[in-house]
């Protein structure tokens, strides 16, 4: 009798196990897209609330743009676009919480959104495990390839590495690094080492504060005296505004030293203040004032539909195109099916605000041509250089002999 | 040579915010025992002035002047009703004043994200202040910036008034009476209650003023006296609890100490230096640099 019972209690034990895998991920028929209706719901993933709120709310809006945009021309495959918006709270479980109730409750045939690697990494998992698909807008460290994730903002060799190209054109022989102590500048900045090594510059230093810092005299006045040629600037967030603020009271001006950031745009100038930086550089893959129809159009929109004091800046950039490569995607391969959509993907093209953009499909990263820009008194960016074509993505820089070490 | 020139007087500057935040602390910790963990949301509360009335004055640099007394009024005044409301009510309780003003830390950094939103704000800086004078000129220039000037004068001149205040005015005789033993001051005749308000009221104000002097150099946000409170914790613990002269001389020292590690090492590795340095220091002297002479019996 005993026995019985227990076997009784380990089969239910066994069984409610059974049950709750099932429910957490591998049952391919839970996770499964919904596409019966005239609707197909689609997830957008954005920090609508806390540190990262102010970047991400703007990347949703131009995600809500291109939706509305496509739903007017009569939508995908004939059906309307159904956006569900998820609060990600800038905190990284969320995000993680938040992908798998998009998938696996509104049943969305594809998610868009994440700003942070931290909150990217902390979703590749769950998209993977549902065989869903993620479209990521933001530039980043790169050194990731996910078969669920599509990467349409830039990877390292289509931002950091065209900078650096840009200040070695300009007789740049010497750079200090600066950035914020987490995981993208502490990458971007190896890769920056093993570049100026090949290329014979020097680099002079390297400070990192921590994030949310706002005690800059020190770093500016060890920048001072090493005489660099120029900064390279990887702080996010608002200890940009101590720096630039000390940068500016130690005397130094774009002119003397000039700063190529890569995580400052134009929401994040205007925050700043242009006024402290007039005259540094930035290095994006798009810019408001980027020449062509394409971004006359986009920039058009926006403001209609936003406000007329809104800027458009990279990140939305690529959220808006990624919407419509992923239209293109589906009606290449005439189904909402991730396995099918991901096959037709090599390929693919767009006609972007920031240019002809292609598909890679073998790394899901997208041909991108890199810019170099000159922040006005304004506070819009003028290009000054661009890459002429658009790169190739190489997330793990295999076509770089000097970044042969790195991992 | 102009190097290290420069990192001292980078390490006055920053010991001069220090000392301006570590000042209202000092304070209300010395004669009423209370750990305020508030004081880092009087210090946001005089930003946030600085930047609510830089929306209505344009001037950059009349803004900036109007906005120390008001600042000082605003956060006097939030430190005086957090006195009435919670902290009357727990003298003798050093701990529990700890939590209570702890929660209203929390909440009024989340009011400030209710009412300003949650992305950090910025003032413009007058002209004046954005620039810096050469001392030394030549190949190796040695430049100070005009706005760590105006904190160290901000700085000087609170401390010097603070000072009078204590040692001339009647208010302060009775704030020194009360501080050296509560009791005899209360059978003297001495309204303590009152008193405590009132220096409660002034050290919350020099949050304030804390407050506008750090617009200056970087952005203001709902957190941002969650970030430098506890450096100045540090400071009167290592001064000596409630002695203005130990606050002045630690504020500087741990100023200049944190800016030369940080110039031959990183922060983080600075930071490390400091702390072990306090720690080794409080091993030797418990007490702090300076100690009060009381009266008291305990």
């Amino acid at each position: 009798m005993a026995a019985a019972a227990a076997a009784l209690a380990a089969a239910v034990a066994l069984s409610a196990c059974g049950a709750k895998t099932d429910a957490g991920g591998s049952s391919d028929k839970a996770a499964k897209a919904d596409t019966s209706g005239d609707t197909v719901k689609v997830g957008l993933l954005n920090s609508l609330s806390g540190t990262m709120a102010i970047s991400e709310v703007t990347v949703r809006d131009s995600l809500k743009l291109a939706i509305d945009e496509i739903n007017a021309k009569g939508g995908v495959l004939g059906k309307k676009i159904q956006p569900i918006s998820e609060d990600g709270a800038s905190d990284w479980p969320t995000f993680a919480e938040k992908a798998s109730k998009l998938i696996r409750e509104d049943r969305v045939v594809a998610t868009f959104g994440c700003w942070t690697s931290a909150s990217r990494k902390a979703v590749k998992p769950v998209f993977e495990k549902n065989k869903s698909l993620l479209f990521y807008p933001v530039q980043y460290e790169g050194l990731e390839e996910s078969p669920y994730i599509f990467y349409t903002g830039a990877t390292t060799n289509q931002q950091i590495v065209p900078g650096l190209d840009y200040l070695k054109s300009q007789g740049k022989k010497s750079i200090y690094l600066v950035g914020s102590d987490y995981v993208f500048p502490r990458t971007a900045n190896k890769i920056i080492k093993a570049y100026a090594k090949a290329n014979g510059m020097k680099v002079l230093g390297e400070d990192y504060a921590p994030l949310g810092s706002t005690e800059f005299s020190t770093i500016a006045n060890k920048v001072k005296a090493s005489k660099a040629d120029a900064v390279f600037n990887t702080l996010n967030g608002d200890s940009n505004v101590a720096f630039f603020k000390e940068y500016k009271s130690a005397g130094l001006t774009a002119a003397s030293m000039p700063v190529v950031s890569v995580s400052i745009a134009e929401e994040e100038v205007k925050s700043i203040g242009s006024q402290y930086l007039a005259g540094q550089l930035t290095a994006w893959n798009y810019y408001q004032t980027t020449a062509g129809a394409a971004n006359a159009e986009f920039v058009k929109a926006y403001k209609a539909k936003y406000g007329q004091d809104k800027p458009t800046s990279d990140p939305m950039e690529a959220a808006y195109t990624s919407v419509y490569l992923w239209k293109a995607m589906v009606e290449k391969a005439k189904s909402f099916d991730p396995e099918k959509v991901k096959a037709a993907s090599d390929g693919i093209t767009f006609d972007a605000p920031e240019g002809k953009v292609t598909v890679d499909g073998a790394s899901q990263h997208i041909y991108k041509t890199a810019r170099i820009g000159k922040i006005g008194t304004d506070g819009l960016i003028e290009q000054v250089w661009d890459s002429g074509k658009a790169i190739k993505p190489d997330p793990y820089l295999k076509g770089y002999d000097w970044a042969s070490g790195l991992s | 040579m102009t190097v290290i020139l420069g990192q001292t007087f980078t390490g006055i500057s920053i010991g001069a915010v220090l000392l301006l935040i570590a000042l209202g602390l000092s304070l209300t910790f010395g004669q009423m025992n209370v750990i305020n963990m508030a004081h880092g949301e009087f210090i946001m509360a005089g930003a946030y002035t600085t930047y609510v009335l830089q929306k209505s004055i344009t001037s950059a640099g009349l803004s900036l002047l109007v906005a120390l007394p008001v600042a000082f009024l605003v956060a006097g005044a939030l430190g005086a009703l957090l006195e009435w409301l919670l902290i009357r009510r727990l003298y003798l309780r050093p701990l529990d004043t700890l939590l209570v003003t702890w929660g209203v830390s929390l909440m009024l950094q989340q009011l400030a994200r209710d009412i300003f939103g949650a992305p950090n704000v910025q003032t413009r800086a007058p002209d004046l202040l954005t620039g810096n004078i050469t001392l030394i000129g030549g190949d190796d220039p040695l430049t100070v910036a005009n706005s760590r000037l105006f904190i160290l004068g901000l700085a000087i001149a609170a401390v010097v008034a603070l000072s009078l205040t204590l040692r001339l005015t009647p208010l302060g005789r009775r704030i020194r009476g009360v501080v050296q033993n509560r009791d005899l001051a209360e059978v003297s005749g001495i309204s303590t209650e009152r008193v405590d308000r009132t220096a409660f009221f002034i050290g919350s104000g020099l949050a304030g003023i804390a407050g506008v002097a750090l617009t200056l150099v970087g952005p203001i946000g709902p957190t941002m006296g969650t970030n430098i409170i506890i450096d100045a914790f540090l400071v009167i613990v290592v001064g000596g609890i409630g002695q203005l002269k130990g606050t002045v001389i630690v504020a500087f020292v741990l100023g200049v100490l944190q800016s030369v590690l940080e110039y031959s090492t990183t922060v983080s590795v600075a930071k490390v230096l400091v702390l072990v340095g306090i720690v080794a220091f409080l091993q030797w002297r418990p007490q702090g640099l300076y100690t009060l002479r009381t009266r008291s019996l305990v």
